[in-house]
Formats: structure tokens, C-alpha cells, sequence
């Protein structure tokens, strides 16, 4: 599915790498976790994926089925069934929820030839994934993020994902600013994602995340590669003793 | 040019031209142009002029292609008058008589007309403290308008509709409206007069009248418009004016507006769009001279290639003019960088408990935003004109009748596409 080979970043702006090869798979039916300390390049590779303009690939390649993600715009990525639930979901004033997500899921759909979603069925759609994510009518109404706390921003990133049910789902700390109630509605909405066709890719920097959503694979990143891949039990030990051991270990 | 200079230059100008002859209209048509040779023409250097050269207002006008936009207000109910090269179409329009509108090229001839009082006496009043000679001009050569006198609420909104004529490069076009105690009206305008259409609308609206003026501006690329509306309010009486600019070479569109009654209410906006060689200036002046009166400026432009933006818009509150809560905003939306946007905005404020802001911004669109709409697989296009319409919608709110909002939305929609 997510197939990323020797990935090489560096800011556009200034001659600064941030990505340094990072080599990972995600298969299909499956859930992956990355963690690492702060600044090791962990959004960079997420926006990277999803197509934010100010990096410039230096090597390396990423591929979703095959398809060559980093010669995609943007909006061809989401097409293809690439989503990020971002660090710090962004404020749109002006453009209701509502439309926005419409607009996005009918874009998406047109892109891959599929029936445009009908304003009818698009409201029952939303009501029932915003029931589950207790979600409120009143929250759809309002212009994108803005006024939302930041527990509330989190919860409609994953009403997003529910909403265009990506085949690629990346979560950025979508657990960090969560109370633990939310933090189980989260979880809950993944793993009703959770299937035999779609990945996930979870950054995150706790294991409570991770004690509800099961990863079959753990990741640490550090300086800007993957240095250390295991199974669940590896986020147990950052955990306990934070990366020190690690680090040193791959030193 | 010193201003004797000018005077003598203006006297020149005066002296070339023939005015409609007679009728109760006559004397001020007479002392309209006494007022234009006292101001002298307007020149780049008048600080009300610093922003557009009003020097392609004086040259000769341009030739253009007539407007094949239908009328955005299609879908409404309304009497229709056309004008074509500022002559009245009869034949492609409803019977002005039953709409209770007459034509000042018919009504002028008499001695006596209820509007003799209010024809070139707004915009007379409107001439202090800044000078508006194009207005003068107006009300002095002006062959054709419509003269409306509203009695009652909920009249059947009236559009005019313009057409060009290609023997009619310039075009003067003045209208009276007049609101009775508790009348209401609507009023549209539509479309492309001339190559140079200028306007005056003299508004005087009487104790709780409500009087709402909508109207699309033309899209051919060589168009110019001078446009004044000049409104007086009496007490409750409330006032609604918005204008969409979609294109056109130059637009200077003038309000001035004076809240004259108690617990007045004055709201004036306007959405302007374009790109290369366009160049469009709202300059608004309201006057709170009433207590608890309420005024906004809400004016918003997107600006594509080299487009000029200009707002000049002040406030003015008089002495007793207690508890006036005036507000005005403009913004521009740069959509490239060789865009630009000039703004002046005032306050001149001679009562102690009065309420005002006002605030000007300018800027491109929201990187991160469109970042994230694409991000969710909505188009780079698409994602910029939702933020596009975003932006617009403080102006747009201003449209209050839901079924106006909507026709206005329709061709500011047209618009937006032509712009990409
Ligand atoms: N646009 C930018 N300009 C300057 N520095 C940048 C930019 N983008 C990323 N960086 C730098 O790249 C490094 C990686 O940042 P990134 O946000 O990917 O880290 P992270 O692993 O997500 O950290 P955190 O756990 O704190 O979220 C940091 O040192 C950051 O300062
Ligand atoms: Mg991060």
C-alpha cells in the first residue's frame, strides 16, 4: 500500500535536510505507529506525503498503490485515498463545515469518477458519523475549526476521515489536546475504520493512544529517519525509559 | 493647474456645452453648472483624486460592445425600463405610467414637479466639503432619468436596464427618488449605459422610509463609469446600497450620504472584481447629523493582474450627533502580486459618545488554508474560490432580501469563473 524508499527532504527556503532516508511500508490491514522525539521529522513526513508546498524532495520516492505520490497535486493525493489528520487542524473563517466537507467528499468522488453525493444523502451521512463522534449539529454549522477548542478540531479531523473513508489514513498527534473520553471517541473511529483495504500510519507521542488502537507495528524516528522498527512492545519501553536507550543503541 | 487656472478651464469647458433647455428643471440645471465652473474639473492632484487619475474621465469616451449579460435580476418580479445610449427603450420596456415612474425627458418640461425640490439639491448639499464637479456636470447636461416618487411600502421593485448604443459614447443619466412617510422601494441597476456612463441618484427619503438600491455594473473591459448617489434620511428611515463591479476599464462610484433624522439607519457596500487595465474606486462620505443613527461601509475586492482597488470612505460626525454607532471596513483579496489596493479611511468626529470603527486590510489568500482544501481533495480552483467567496461574504451579508443575495451571488459566481 504506502510504500516509502530512501525519502529525502529538505526545506525549499534554505539548504536545511529534514528528512534524512526515511525507508517504511504500510500494508494494507494494517495499523503502524510512529513515535520519536520532538522536531525528528515526523510532520515533515506527513506533509511531505500529502503534498505541502515549502519542502523539496531530494531523493528517494513514495508510491500508494503504485502511484507516484510525490508527482501528484495535492488534491490528486486525497483522490487516491491519502489522508492526514493534521497536528494543528487549520481555521477556515467564512467556509461552513458543512460545504467544505460536501465540496471535498463530491471533489473526490468526481476525481475518481464515482456518483456525486446528493445534499440529502450527504446530511444523513454526516448526522450519523457526527452522532458517533458526538459531534453536535451546532459544530457543523460553523466556518471550519474556527472557535473550536482543540479537542473539538481533533474530533472533526476524524469526522473527515470518517466522512471520505481514505484508503491511507496518516494521524498526526491526533491524540495530543484530547481529554481521555475524547481520546476513546478517537480511537473508537479508527478502529471502525479499521479493515482488510485500508493502512494507517498513527504519529504519536503516548502509548494511551495506542492501548486503544493496537498497532501490529512500532516506529521511532529519529533526526529525520526511521531508527528503530518493532512490535508493540517498543512503545511500552518509550514508554518506561523514554529514547536515550534507543538512540544510543542505534548510535 | 492653480485653481483660477482651472476656474477659466472649466468656464471654457462650461461655455462649449448646451444645456437641456426650460422647464422646472431649468434653474438648476443653470446653477449646477455655475457650481462645476466654482470647483473647476477634477485633476489628479486633488487630494480627492489622489488614488484615480480622473484624467481618462475627461478625454474623449470610449467606444464598447454592449453588455450580452442577461440581467441578474431575471428571476425577480419587477418593472423593467431600458435604456439604450441613455434613451428610453419603450418598446422593450413595462409601462413606466403603472409603476407610477415618470421620465425626466418627459416630465421636464412642465414649470412645476414635485421633483424641482429635490433635483440637483442633493447633490448640491453634497458638494461640502468636497467637491464632486462630475455630479454638477451631470445635473446640468442630464437629457434622461427617472423621476420615482414611492407612497407606499412594498412597492414592485424597479430595474433600469442599460444598453449601449454605438452612437452614444457618453451618456448622463439623472434620477430622482423620493420616499414618502413609511413607503418602501427597490431599486436595480443593470448593465453597461456607455462607453462612459455617468450617474447621479438623488435619494430623499422621508421619516421611516426604507429604500434599498442594488446594482451590476457592467463587464466590458473598456467601460467607464462615474456614478454619485447622493441620499438624505429622515428620522427611522433606512437606506440599503450595494454595488457589484465586475471588469470595466474605470468605475468611480461616489455615495454621500447624510443621516439627517433620529435613529437612522445607513448601510453602503459593494464587491468589486477584476484584473489587468481595471481600476475601480469606491469613495463613500456619510454624515451622522442625528442622534442614535447607525451607518456601515462594507466593501471587499478581489484583485487579479494589475488591478487598481481604491476606497475612500469617511465618517463624519456632527455636533449632537449623540449615540451614532458608525462602523466601516474594506478589504482586498490580492490574487497576484502586481495587484494593488489604496485605502482611506476616516473619521472626523465632533460628539463625545459616539461608537466607531473602522479597519482596512489587504492580503493574499490563506496558503494554509488552501493547503489544507486541498489536502481534502477539493480542486486548487475550487479551493480558492470557496476562500474567495469567504471573503466576500461580510459585503454579501449586507444584501438583506434573501432573493437579491442570491441573484447578486449568481453573477458574482460569473465573475469569479472569468477571473481564473
Ligand atoms: N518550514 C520550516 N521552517 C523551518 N524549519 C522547519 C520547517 N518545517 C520543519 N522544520 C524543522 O524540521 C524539523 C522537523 O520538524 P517536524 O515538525 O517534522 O518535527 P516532529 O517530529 O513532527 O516534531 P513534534 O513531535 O514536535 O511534532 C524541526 O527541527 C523543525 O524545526
Ligand atoms: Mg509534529
Amino acid at each position: 500500500m504506502l510504500d516509502i524508499k530512501g525519502l529525502k527532504v529538505k526545506l525549499e527556503e534554505e539548504d536545511k535536510a529534514i528528512l534524512k532516508g526515511v525507508d517504511l511500508h504500510v500494508d494494507a490491514g494494517s495499523v503502524h505507529a510512529i513515535m520519536g522525539p520532538n522536531g525528528s521529522g515526523k510532520s515533515t513526513l506527513s506533509y511531505v506525503l500529502s503534498g505541502r508546498d515549502g519542502y523539496e524532495v531530494t531523493g528517494g520516492s513514495a508510491t500508494l498503490d503504485g502511484a507516484d505520490l510525490l508527482d501528484l497535486e495535492p488534491e490528486e493525493r486525497a483522490a487516491a485515498g491519502l489522508f492526514l489528520a493534521f497536528q494543528y487542524p487549520v481555521e477556515i473563517p467564512g467556509v461552513g463545515n458543512m460545504t467544505f466537507l460536501r465540496t471535498a467528499l463530491n471533489a473526490q468522488r468526481k476525481a475518481r469518477g464515482e456518483e456525486e453525493v446528493s445534499a440529502a444523502e450527504f446530511l444523513k451521512l454526516i448526522r450519523a458519523k457526527a452522532k458517533t463522534l458526538h459531534i453536535d449539529a451546532d459544530m457543523l454549522k460553523r466556518p471550519v475549526n474556527v472557535g473550536f477548542s482543540g479537542g473539538e478540531k481533533k474530533r472533526n479531523e476524524i469526522l473527515q476521515m470518517a466522512v471520505l473513508e481514505p484508503k491511507m489514513c496518516i494521524l498526526d498527534e491526533t491524540d495530543s489536546g484530547l481529554d481521555v473520553d475524547a481520546m476513546k471517541l478517537v480511537a473508537e473511529g479508527v478502529n471502525a475504520l479499521r479493515d482488510e483495504g485500508r493502512g494507517f500510519l498513527v504519529i504519536t507521542h503516548y502509548q494511551r493512544l495506542l492501548d486503544h488502537i493496537a498497532p501490529d507495528v512500532v516506529h521511532i524516528m529519529a533526526d529525520g529517519r526511521i531508527v528503530k522498527t518493532g512490535g508493540p512492545d517498543l512503545a511500552l519501553e518509550v514508554e518506561k525509559n523514554g529514547y536515550a536507550d534507543i538512540l544510543a543503541e542505534v548510535a | 493647474m492653480a485653481l483660477p487656472a482651472r476656474r477659466e478651464a472649466a468656464q471654457a469647458f462650461a461655455d462649449g456645452l448646451s444645456l437641456p433647455k426650460g422647464g422646472w428643471a431649468g434653474p438648476a440645471r443653470t446653477a449646477a453648472l455655475a457650481r462645476l465652473v466654482e470647483s473647476g474639473l477634477p485633476f489628479r492632484r486633488d487630494e480627492y483624486w489622489r488614488y484615480t487619475d480622473p484624467a481618462p474621465l475627461l478625454a474623449e469616451a470610449p467606444h464598447v460592445a454592449d453588455d450580452t449579460a442577461a440581467s441578474a435580476f431575471e428571476a425577480l418580479e419587477r418593472v423593467r425600463l431600458v435604456f439604450r445610449g441613455g434613451v428610453f427603450d419603450a418598446e422593450a420596456s413595462d409601462d413606466p405610467k403603472a409603476a407610477g415612474v415618470e421620465l425626466l425627458s418627459r416630465a421636464g418640461g412642465s414649470d412645476i414637479h414635485w421633483a424641482r425640490e429635490t433635483y440637483g439639491t442633493l447633490e448640491a448639499r453634497g458638494q461640502t466639503p468636497v467637491a464632486r464637479p462630475l455630479a454638477a456636470l451631470n445635473t446640468a447636461l442630464a437629457p434622461e432619468g427617472v423621476l420615482i416618487r414611492a407612497t407606499k411600502p412594498n412597492a414592485t421593485p424597479v430595474e433600469l436596464i442599460y444598453h449601449v448604443e454605438p452612437g452614444a459614447s457618453e451618456v448622463f443619466l439623472h434620477h430622482v427618488v423620493r420616499l414618502d412617510p413609511g413607503a418602501s422601494l427597490t431599486l436595480l441597476e443593470t448593465g453597461t449605459a456607455a462607453g462612459r456612463g455617468n450617474t447621479v441618484l438623488e435619494v430623499d427619503i422621508a421619516e421611516g422610509a426604507t429604500f434599498h438600491h442594488l446594482r451590476t455594473q457592467g463587464g466590458d473591459p473598456a467601460r467607464q463609469v462615474v456614478s454619485h448617489v447622493f441620499a438624505r434620511l429622515g428620522r427611522e428611515a433606512r437606506f440599503r446600497s450595494f454595488t457589484l463591479t465586475a471588469g470595466g476599464a474605470l468605475s468611480r462610484n461616489e455615495s454621500v450620504i447624510e443621516l439627517a433624522g433620529e435613529d437612522g439607519s445607513a448601510h453602503v457596500a459593494g464587491v468589486a472584481m477584476g484584473g489587468k487595465g481595471v481600476s475601480q474606486d469606491d469613495t463613500v462620505f456619510i454624515t451622522h447629523d442625528a442622534e442614535r443613527c447607525e451607518s456601515r461601509q462594507v466593501f471587499k475586492k478581489v484583485l487579479r493582474k494589475g488591478m487598481t482597488g481604491v476606497f475612500q470612505g469617511k465618517i463624519l460626525v456632527k455636533q449632537g450627533a449623540q449615540k451614532t454607532d458608525g462602523y466601516q471596513i474594506s478589504q482586498a483579496l490580492l490574487l497576484d502580486d502586481d495587484a494593488s489596493f489604496l485605502a482611506k479611511p476616516e473619521l472626523e468626529i465632533y460628539a463625545d459618545d459616539v461608537q466607531c470603527s473602522h479597519g482596512s486590510t489587504s492580503g493574499a489568500i490563506d496558503e494554509t488554508a488552501l493547503y489544507y482544501l486541498r489536502s481534502r481533495g477539493v480542486p486548487k480552483a475550487e479551493a480558492e474560490h470557496l476562500l474567495v467567496q469567504a471573503f466576500l461574504a461580510e459585503a454579501l451579508a449586507e444584501i438583506a432580501d434573501p432573493a437579491l443575495a442570491e441573484a447578486v451571488l449568481g453573477r458574482l459566481t460569473d465573475g469569479l469563473a472569468e477571473l481564473r
